[in-house]
């Protein structure tokens, strides 16, 4: 029975690396990152940029930065997967990066796509630069919109 | 006799349960990698979409309501209100395993309620959400927003939009669901009998799973 692992057992080797302190500090961490996410944004509108287009790309990839830590700190300290054994956190990490792939082909395919279209379709580009007519703000209330 | 895991042994070689894991949790694990594939193809197609389309709603201007004060634009306050709640509700669920793992009953207890109060005051922020959307006259099928460039939009983006967060939700009621059945567990005494609160720590990998994906939708939808 040298291979049986008791649950009790499992507990006790956990139980030395159960910490408050550290829960609170990932704590600290996700709410910092997630309101520079909301300065950065609010400011993007906010500032007018003389190259707005460049500004907002950057912008994503700083998001997609931010929003991957916090991510890694929600998996590795409050799912605990940063303390198991190596070989549970690759049976979880190494099929998680097909993701990689999946992201990269189907962007590509969407850009490649739109571009296709606006080539060949022109009658499409021209439509989608029509200005739609401009509603008034919230003029008439639709039954059961709440404020 | 068995063995404890020391810090150089980090690789399994054989002789013991090799994730050092009990089952249940492993398999909690590789189900919610398979969860993990199905909000990836959602988010996915979402990008897809938005990808090959000329022009998009702008976020910003979507969503910039706050209940009861109305709109004040103050845009993402909202949304960065229901994200807070969430983290929150996950800083709990933490702490609730951590008294498990003290084998103490009542702090579990308080903890697994602070978290279930977490998990509805998130779906009420939701519910308020869509009710204001759909008031606007967002719904599947139906776009009241124009594009950021002031051009006509098509009903993409409400349809994913509610499509995801709905499905997001969705989670997030079943993950409640769960965290009242634990807390009925714990206090009828069955872990206590168990002499372990391994059950409350797969309910909680649930739980965080929730909260991580509310993170990439957060991104997804409100920032870009």
């Amino acid at each position: 029975m040298e291979n049986v692992h008791t649950v009790e057992e499992m507990q006790q080797a956990e139980e030395h690396s159960f910490d408050t302190k550290a829960i609170w500090k990932t704590f600290r961490i996700l709410l910092y990152i997630t309101v520079v996410e909301l300065i950065l944004a609010i400011s993007y509108y906010e500032i007018t940029f003389s190259n707005p287009h460049l500004v907002k790309h950057v912008l994503n990839g700083v998001f997609i930065m931010l929003t991957l830590a916090k991510a890694f700190f929600i998996i590795a300290e409050f799912m605990h997967l940063g303390h198991e054994l190596r070989n549970l956190i690759l049976t979880i990490a190494i099929p998680a990066m097909l993701f990689l792939w999946f992201i990269g082909a189907f962007l590509w395919d969407g850009n490649s796509f739109k571009n296709l279209r606006n080539n060949y379709d022109r009658q499409h580009l021209e439509q989608s630069k029509e200005k739609a007519p401009v509603k008034e703000e919230h003029e008439s209330k639709k039954p059961g919109s709440i404020e | 006799m068995s063995q404890t895991i020391t810090a150089d042994r980090k690789w399994w070689s054989g002789g013991r349960s090799p994730f050092n894991v009990e089952y249940g949790k492993l398999m909690m694990w590789y189900f919610l990698m398979s969860d993990a594939f199905t909000f990836g193809a959602f988010l996915i197609s979402y990008g897809t979409i938005r990808f090959s389309s000329n022009s998009w709603p702008d976020p910003n201007h979507v969503f910039r309501s706050f209940p009861i004060i109305g709109e004040m634009h103050i845009p993402l306050a909202f949304v960065s209100l229901m994200t807070f709640i969430l983290i929150m509700s996950s800083v709990t669920m933490v702490l609730a395993v951590g008294a498990g793992h003290a084998n103490d009953k009542k702090k579990v207890m308080f903890y697994m309620f602070l978290t279930i109060l977490g998990g509805l005051a998130f779906l009420g922020c939701q519910a308020w959400e869509w009710t204001h959307m759909h008031g606007e006259g967002a719904w599947w099928g139906r776009n009241p927003f124009m594009n950021i460039d002031g051009s006509q939009s098509s009903t993409n983006f409400t349809n994913f939009f509610f499509t995801i967060t709905g499905f997001h939700g969705f989670h997030v009621f079943s993950g409640v669901i769960i965290n009242i059945i634990m807390l009925i567990m714990t206090w009828k005494g069955v872990f206590e009998k168990r002499g372990h609160y391994l059950m409350i720590e797969k309910a909680g990998l649930y739980w965080h799973f929730v909260d991580l994906v509310w993170v990439f939708v957060f991104t997804c939808f409100y920032l870009f």
